[in-house]
């Protein structure tokens, strides 16, 4: 099998992204929900930065507007702006480090948390705990765990 | 490999430089795959893309046009809740055919003995009602209305912890409207604050945004319970340090504002704290409804709202909701 384009791949991991950002989980779980969907986004990003880019994150984003019921661009903003920082720096970040792409990951996924907290803080409804910058956590550890999966998807399925 | 082109804009010279890499197939052919993408071009397009998301965020905000293009986005992405469904559907499903005949005999033995509790309840109802009419005749107050109930699932769960919403599967195909209150076997939940075709979102008493007009049962003393953004707890706002109001007092719907019907529970009063340096008491409630755990929900639809609401037709869409709300609460 020759490289293909296969985009079905990479829609498919991202509609999982958000079926699983979606899915109902216990109320002590709340907060140990990963971001799925910036960190499936970050991985199509810097694995392939010419195809997966600022359009697809804007887009998705407006998706997990509507899924979560939020401001309409809440997300579609914060998932554009995390995906510009990758895009400045992808090359980088392959010759990272797993311990440096922890940290890279947190701190992009914190940003994401950041930039939605603050518009909704803007538009009404507040909340002072420094909690939501868990997610942002839970989503570094896994960081490498789902690099291996989906660059194994990517692989198998041979998108390039 | 790599090739550079000069260009000529006007006055300017422009270099352009791209650098490709060949790749060949089994097949022989040649697909070609840019390595470097162009920068100048990625931070134009976020930006541009950022504007228009705050736009969006902006116009979402303040008009309610928006409503439209939500609804019909969320039709779109309805499918994506319907499958994220199924597991725990799958459960149940799992549950109920693996379960014990033993268990279930006993289950529906149970169930028995709490419909005959609650029919024998509802004989007196039927009587307590018709004297309820005739008492409201001898007043020349207007009746109470009964209201009609549409059976609902909850689908889902928002999944950002500082708003509490639910998702269920019954929407504006159904006759789903905005503002229709949710309720449970014990009592109210929320209000509809938005629907699709095939699904509705549900705020529910206990997100911070959300405020219920409710009185005390025992004595009618009014007050608004307001969600906190914690579980299982409410407040009660302005509530006077004399208030006659106690723990374990029962706080049902006043039906105030017309958007709850009357008479539902509500609440129950968990704390009352009167502080001196305070100039109202601080009273904690706990909602009666199962808000985290219920699965089977009724949305209400009182009669007179119903045959309103066909008559208003697009005019309640015009009007801002305190208007309506207004409205219908002279009825009371």
């Amino acid at each position: 099998m020759g490289p293909s384009r296969a985009n079905w791949v990479i829609y498919v991991s991202l509609l999982a992204a958000l079926m699983l950002s979606a899915l109902p989980l216990p109320e002590s779980m709340q907060w140990w929900r990963p971001e799925w969907v910036p960190l499936v986004l970050l991985y199509w990003i810097v694995a392939l930065p010419t195809r997966v880019g600022l359009g697809t994150a804007w887009v998705l984003g407006i998706l997990l507007d509507v899924l979560e019921g939020s401001l309409l661009g809440l997300n579609a903003l914060a998932l554009t702006v995390v995906a510009y920082v990758m895009l400045l720096v992808y090359q980088r970040v392959r010759m990272f480090s797993w311990l440096q792409q922890w940290l890279f990951v947190f701190a992009l996924v914190a940003l994401y948390q950041l930039i939605v907290h603050w518009v909704k803080g803007t538009f009404g409804v507040t909340s002072l705990s420094l909690m939501f910058l868990m997610p942002a956590l839970v989503s570094a550890v896994l960081w490498p765990a789902l690099f291996m999966l989906l660059r194994g998807v990517r692989r198998g399925f041979n998108v390039l | 490999m790599g090739e550079c082109f000069a260009e000529k804009n006007g006055p300017v010279l422009h270099l352009r430089c791209s650098f490709q890499l060949v790749t060949k197939t089994p097949l022989g052919i040649t697909t070609i795959k840019p390595i470097f993408i162009k920068d100048s071009d990625v931070g134009l397009r976020m930006l541009v893309l950022a504007v228009l998301s705050l736009l969006l965020i902006f116009t979402d905000y303040k008009f309610r046009e928006m409503d439209v293009l939500r609804s019909g986005l969320t039709t779109l992405i309805s499918p994506i809740q319907y499958v994220v469904d199924i597991p725990p559907r799958m459960m149940e499903w799992l549950n109920r055919t693996t379960s014990d005949y033993q268990v279930l005999l006993e289950e529906n033995e149970g169930l028995r003995g709490q419909s005959l509790v609650l029919q024998r309840k509802l004989q007196k109802m039927t009587a307590l009602t018709a004297e309820n009419i005739r008492l409201r005749e001898l007043l020349k107050s207007t009746e109470q209305i009964d209201e009609e109930v549409t059976l609902a699932q909850v689908i889902g769960v928002d999944p950002d912890p500082f708003s509490h919403e639910l998702v269920v599967n019954k929407g504006s195909n159904e006759g789903v409207r905005v503002g229709q209150p949710l309720v449970d076997a014990s009592g109210i939940m929320g209000q509809v604050i938005s629907n699709s075709r095939f699904s509705s979102r549900v705020l529910l008493l206990t997100d911070s945004r959300h405020a219920i007009p409710v009185q005390v049962n025992r004595n009618g003393v009014r007050a608004i319970a307001v969600g906190t953004g914690l579980t299982g707890e409410l407040q009660l706002l302005h509530l006077p340090g004399t208030a006659d109001i106690i723990e374990g007092d029962l706080l049902i719907s006043s039906g105030l504002g017309g958007r709850f019907p009357y008479g539902y529970p509500v609440a129950t009063v968990g704390q009352v704290r009167h502080d001196p340096g305070q100039p109202f008491a601080n009273v904690k409630v706990h909602p009666n409804a199962q808000l985290t755990r219920s699965r089977q929900v009724l949305l209400l639809t009182s009669r007179e709202k119903a045959l309103e609401n066909e008559s208003l037709g697009e005019l309640s869409q015009q009007m801002p909701p305190d208007a309506v709300i207004n409205d219908s609460a002279e009825g009371l």
